[in-house]
């Protein structure tokens, strides 16, 4: 049974059709990439799986739970854990208490069985640093480090990254994909949106192509990178 | 608030906090002494500090923790007040023991009034409160019993056979009325304990940080499994009990009642709100800094009639352009103390020792 899978989602903005009939199964334990073009709807499908928006049609099952109509709270209770395309922190809260919070809650737990999980993962994230400074404080890169330590936070069984290594240097990407390695490797389920193709490419066994809110590719890395449709949208871009 | 899991320990409390414990005892000790060596007038000033003192800390956590912003408090005031009124003078209960009949109406009328005005965001929930207010104000005009559009008084007998009065007109060897006004003084001074001590639990707990979570961001709050929803509805019904019990507290102080007075905008969420603005929205030290501010203001202005509110609203400006964060917001912004702190300081671990380690392969 896939832990997640996805059955015609659709959804639109207006007129505008940013989702068209999705359909994905997501294996216990798989990382599996996503790529496409600005605009192809990358962003709004994570919103639709974690409850941040609702389908207008088609169902979402998680563990074979239908939960189309579940609130983004309790997706998060069950098991999902994102990070946000465009860094969400909470800006007055420190870094420590961003992670506090989501131990505390996304794991049904009381505040201080979380401290010891929250401090590990921030060490692990490289922001043990910053641990007591107030989350506003951050440089866009912290802040995108402060996403990924957060979902970790809520233990999550599907991890949900929205593009964590644009802007990185070559040595912190490697650090990047080895920590999602490790963190993949301790039996996380991974959906990872990304335009950096060689660190996806190092983590995941399937990408799938989005393209105008639609599925235009789904398989092996080396089998979608030499698909012509994927060649002619990413012309231009990195490979 | 220290706790241990494994090397690593959280951290609450700060210097400055240890010392204003101490400040703050004595304090309490000697408002507990009060009326021993001030006179009445001054004890009725201390009441209007301490009542307009909780009103703000209640719309303090609605608005600056909850994101409540809700001009209709006057609701709550009225309603609690009401109640009382009601239990009093038409089921005999003694005025003290109708306070939390008060508070349990305020808090069973929040719901259905939620209900309503959770559809509502922002400035839509802000009109959406106050005009519920205003229905609120209309129909227990029509309650008869109760003295209708012109309102009524308590019986003279019920506030001068108050529980724990005979007791104090004894203890100080006074009138009835002066005794009933110690008694009501003490009462306010508790309530503020209580209101104060419970929000600083609140902000300290799990629940409050998840409420500064969803302050900061609604969305991201929710997809860490914080139930925003929920903490709103709980933090709204609950200031809704401590603002109608307050109510109550106030009218038995004043002993008279009319849906004018009871369900005013002005007295029980304007000044409250300018309150709150001027000390520091999203503080507790911040309705106490502005209820001083407000009770000096008043005290030089309050005989300019209109003149008065146009200053009040003149330096609300003032401090809003300026002050953004109010005035202790300036000061904490300034000098890094907090009275109150809620901050969790993550403490002790290998905080420095944090070469990456292999720990997978």
């Amino acid at each position: 049974m896939p832990i997640l899978s996805l059955s015609d989602v659709s959804k639109s903005f207006g007129a505008l059709q940013v989702a068209r009939a999705i359909s994905f199964d997501l294996e216990k334990g798989e990382a599996l990439g996503i790529i496409g073009p600005n605009g192809a709807g990358k962003s709004t499908l994570f919103n639709l799986i974690t409850g941040n928006l609702q389908v207008d049609a088609g169902r979402i099952h998680f563990e074979g739970r239908d939960i189309t109509r579940v609130p983004a709270e309790k997706r998060c209770l069950m098991g999902f854990g994102r990070s946000f395309q465009i860094p969400q922190p909470f800006e007055k809260l420190t870094v420590f208490e961003n992670l506090v919070v989501a131990g505390a809650f996304g794991s049904n737990l009381p505040e201080n069985q979380v401290t010891g999980l929250c401090a590990e993962i921030l060490v692990e994230c490289g922001l043990i640093d910053r641990a007591n400074d107030p989350a506003g404080s951050l440089t866009l890169l912290q802040r995108k480090r402060l996403e990924l330590a957060r979902s970790l936070a809520t233990s999550p069984k599907v991890l949900l990254l929205d593009e964590i290594a644009g802007g990185l240097t070559e040595a912190e990407c490697h650090a990047l994909v080895e920590t999602i390695r490790a963190i993949h490797a301790r039996g996380v389920s991974i959906i990872w949106i990304e335009h950096v193709l060689h660190a996806l490419n190092s983590v995941v066994s399937r990408l799938l192509v989005l393209d105008f809110g639609k599925v235009i590719g789904l398989g092996e890395p080396g089998e979608i990178m030499a698909s012509r449709e994927v060649r002619e949208i990413y012309l231009g871009i990195e490979i | 608030m220290t706790t241990t899991s494994q090397k690593w320990t959280v951290e609450t409390r700060t210097a400055a906090s240890t010392v204003f414990a101490v400040i703050a005892a004595v304090a309490v000790i000697a408002a507990f002494a009060a009326p021993l060596f001030v006179s009445r007038s001054m004890l009725q000033d201390l009441f209007f500090i301490l009542t307009m003192l909780m009103l703000a800390q209640n719309w303090n956590l609605l608005a600056g923790y909850a994101g409540l912003v809700s001009v209709g408090q006057q609701a709550f005031v009225g309603a609690g007040a009401y109640a009382m009124f009601a239990v009093v003078i038409l089921g005999g209960l003694d005025p003290v023991l109708a306070l939390p009949v008060a508070g349990i109406f305020a808090a069973a009328l929040a719901i259905p009034t939620a209900f309503f005005v959770f559809r509502l965001d922002g400035a839509y929930f802000a009109i959406g409160t106050w005009v519920i207010a205003e229905v609120f104000g209309l129909l227990f005009a029509q309650w008869k019993a109760l003295g209708g559009g012109t309102g009524t008084s308590l019986p003279r007998d019920a506030t001068r056979d108050m529980f724990g009065v005979p007791f104090v007109k004894e203890l100080f060897d006074t009138k009835s009325s002066a005794a009933a006004d110690i008694v009501t003084y003490w009462l306010a001074l508790v309530l503020a304990l209580a209101t104060v001590g419970f929000i600083y639990w609140l902000l300290r707990s799990k629940q409050g940080i998840g409420l500064a979570s969803v302050r900061d961001n609604l969305q991201a709050a929710r997809s860490v499994g914080v139930n925003a929803s929920r903490l709103k509805l709980v933090v709204y019904v609950a200031t809704a009990f401590g603002t109608g019990l307050l109510g109550a507290l106030i009218y038995i102080q004043t002993a008279r009642i009319s849906p004018d007075a009871a369900f005013s905008v002005t007295d029980w969420t304007a000044y409250v709100i300018f309150i709150v603005v001027i000390g520091g929205i999203g503080t507790l030290e911040g309705p106490f800094v502005g209820v001083l501010v407000f009770f000096i203001l008043q005290n030089l202005f309050a005989d300019y009639g209109s003149w008065y509110l146009l200053i009040l609203g003149l330096i609300g400006i003032v401090v809003m352009l300026f002050a953004p964060r109010g005035l202790w917001g300036l000061f904490t912004d300034k000098t890094g103390i907090q009275l109150f702190p809620i901050r969790r300081r993550l403490a002790g671990g290998p905080l420095v020792a944090h070469s990456r380690e292999d720990t997978h392969g």
